[in-house]
């Protein structure tokens, strides 16, 4: 028994070790409290929605986030938007549909089954309007980052005058926190670039964390329910493991033995 | 063996059993006379065969929701992620089940490693053992190039792109393997075939390995022949069956842990990134469990040798039965073994750190003192140790070392306490 118990934290130990030399480079991010990390983490549901404005007058003019479906706002676990409200923001879009019987393609409001409208025609399409930069998906983006939603939050406020002797070539701008120094993309946000809904100051630390926060959901729509069964899942586990270790000791009792 | 005097109690029973002895076969399984003495590490056999129904049960759970096609495969594992009834919680105990499935398998080897359970006459259930575990690296490799990122991509162009190291027929090969001129959609789809075959022959090489096992009976951590059934054993269930049980649960808090809690830990950012053959990865780097082979095949400066090495590293082991000349099993009895043993341990986790490290300067010197060291023990070492060690003398039974934790002091305990 006790050469397991250390025999667990060797294990952990050496987990951790290897999780640690497997992550990305080492930058020092910033750091900000996420309501979403932890055992019993969930989103801030008035971040998440100030997110989705952050995104949708910001972000969406050029990253696509394909996976997402408008019925996703008002699903549980998200931003929780009400049916109505979800139904409203898909009707604010415009998607192609058909061919209708006429064999002709046409245009109607998004309904909440459509997928997010794509700022752009196709991959060639956001390259060209992009200096050649193609604006990655967002569905999935930040476990697609080594530092996820850190990585994120930081290069949104990593924008800085680029240090004397880095020549920067047209269209690309020096930030802290991007690999190499050098993106495409200039500052998205903007101190009261928007205006919150809810009236919270936008200001670009705000912005960032609301952002990052809905993006951190857009990722894993399901972390909610996998955090609150994680936990009553591990709860079982436990109490499961020590009836049975009881129930061993008295099994093994019967033999002049240890277990 | 007692089961030959196995007879079921009802008529049906017996009416059956007669034609096809499947009963006699669970009262062997049930009566199977296991050493007393097993410690924790012996757990990891019925840990593995929960790891392999676990990934046979959802994978093909996954295998009813994902699209093997390069334009889709990417877009259906989301789909599984967002759309389908706990089909994240499917994929991540999946995905992280495979890396359990490693370290429960490398726990499983080190064990062998350390108490000699490879050598006579359990040779068989050995090298059974390595063919299963080439299987398994073959089957997680393929299983991490489905979801179709850009690791899955990259590492899948990696490895395959070894082959054509062989002279003469290599470029052929990859071509054949590839089903086109670069991995591709053939090379996906016969991926997926291969990943939904080989955990079955998997499953019929582990009823192999269990029916070897099962022949000359468990090892045991003092590594003397014990005479079955006798006071040194105890029949598998239910103490067995309830001491693995509760190791399986330790396990599972651990497997929950990382599905529930850090479900990506393991894995790697960039296969979140649909593959895309024009951008290479800035650092290519397999899943953790093939670090120190990847490193092996790096410290080697020419590509058809280090191939040679890699493969060697794994095959080497199928041998070792004849390489260790020792005739003492446990290493418990072997104070030089035990301490090169653990210097191997370090050895291969030092291989597998560098393996993650980018091949150059200073981890590359590294990698190929590791990769020289680990061949030098396998060759080297361990044939010359058999000859020149001196053994601590090993005890006639398994119940006298049992009581004690020192052997040789319950040895002599046991002694005291029969003179008085």
């Amino acid at each position: 028994m006790k050469t397991f118990i250390k025999f667990c934290s060797i294990l952990g130990l050496i987990l951790s070790i290897f999780s640690h030399s497997l992550a990305a480079e080492k930058v020092d991010y910033l750091k900000t409290d996420w309501s979403f990390k932890g055992l019993f983490g969930k989103f801030d549901r008035a971040s998440l929605q100030r997110g989705y404005q952050v995104y949708t007058e910001v972000c969406a003019a050029c990253h696509s986030m394909k996976y997402l479906s408008y019925r996703n706002l008002s699903e549980k676990g998200g931003p929780e938007f009400s049916v109505e409200q979800a139904k409203a923001i898909a009707a604010s879009f415009e998607v192609v549909d058909g061919p209708n019987a006429d064999g002709e393609m046409f245009t109607r409001p998004a309904k909440l089954s459509d997928k997010f409208v794509m700022p752009y025609e196709n991959e060639k399409a956001a390259q060209a309007a992009n200096g050649g930069a193609y604006p990655p998906d967002m569905s999935v983006l930040v476990k697609a980052r080594g530092g996820g939603v850190d990585y994120i939050y930081s290069l949104l406020q990593g924008y800085e005058t680029a240090p004397a002797g880095m020549i920067l070539d047209e269209g690309v701008h020096y930030n802290k926190y991007m690999y190499g120094n050098k993106i495409k993309m200039s500052a998205p946000l903007s101190d009261g670039i928007i205006e919150y809904g809810d009236g919270t100051t936008a200001s670009v630390e705000q912005m960032s964390k609301d952002v990052t926060t809905f993006l951190m959901w857009a990722a894993e729509p399901h972390l909610e329910a996998r955090h609150r069964m994680g936990f009553k899942a591990i709860i079982y586990l436990i109490i499961l493991t020590t009836l049975v270790y009881f129930s061993m000791k008295k099994i093994w009792s019967r033999i002049e033995s240890e277990v | 063996m007692s089961e030959h005097e196995y007879k079921p109690k009802s008529k049906v029973g017996q009416w059956f059993n007669d034609r096809l002895p499947l009963l006699t076969l669970a009262n062997h399984l049930t009566d199977y006379p296991t050493p007393k003495n097993l410690n924790y590490w012996w757990t990891f056999g019925g840990i593995l065969t929960f790891c392999l129904i676990t990934q046979i049960v959802t994978g093909l759970t996954l295998a009813m929701h994902y699209i093997a096609h390069a334009d889709m495969a990417f877009e259906s594992v989301e789909h599984i992620m967002r759309d389908v009834n706990y089909g994240w919680l499917i994929r991540y105990i999946h995905a992280n089940g495979a890396s359990m499935f490693f370290l429960a398998v490398y726990i499983h080897i080190f064990r062998s490693l350390f108490y000699g359970s490879y050598k006579s006459p359990r040779e068989i259930i050995w090298i059974l053992g390595i063919i299963i575990y080439l299987l398994m690296m073959a089957a997680a490799f393929m299983g991490y190039v489905l979801p179709w990122g850009q690791m899955s991509f990259w590492g899948a162009t990696v490895i395959t792109n070894l082959f054509s190291a062989i002279p003469l027929v290599g470029e052929g090969i990859v071509t054949w393997l590839w089903g086109g001129y670069s991995v591709d959609n053939p090379t996906l789809t016969r991926f997926f075939t291969l990943h939904y075959l080989i955990p079955f022959l998997i499953l019929g090489l582990v009823v192999l390995h269990i029916w070897a096992l099962h022949v000359p009976g468990n090892n045991n951590p003092v590594g003397i022949d014990i005479k079955k059934p006798s006071k040194d054993t105890v029949p598998f269930h239910p103490y067995i069956v309830i001491k693995d049980g509760f190791a399986l649960l330790m396990f599972m808090i651990v497997f929950a842990f990382f599905v529930f809690y850090s479900p990506n830990i393991l894995g790697h950012a960039d296969n979140y990134i649909e593959a895309n053959p024009m951008v290479t990865p800035a650092h290519i780097v397999p899943e953790w469990y093939l670090l120190p082979f990847y490193a092996i095949l790096r410290s080697v400066p020419d590509k058809l040798l280090g191939v040679v090495a890699m493969l060697s590293a794994i095959l080497i082991l199928a041998v070792l039965p004849w390489l260790d000349t020792s005739k003492i099993r446990s290493a418990v009895f072997r104070p030089l073994y035990r301490q090169f043993y653990w210097i191997l341990v370090a050895d291969v986790l030092i291989l597998g750190y560098v393996g993650a490290m980018p091949a150059e300067g200073l981890y590359l010197l590294i990698a190929r003192v590791a990769t020289a060291y680990y061949f030098l023990h396998f060759l080297v070492i361990l044939p010359i140790l058999g000859f020149k060690e001196k053994t601590i003398p090993i005890p006639l039974s398994i119940t006298e070392p049992v009581l004690g934790g020192n052997p040789n002091l319950a040895m002599a305990k046991q002694k005291e306490s029969k003179i008085e």
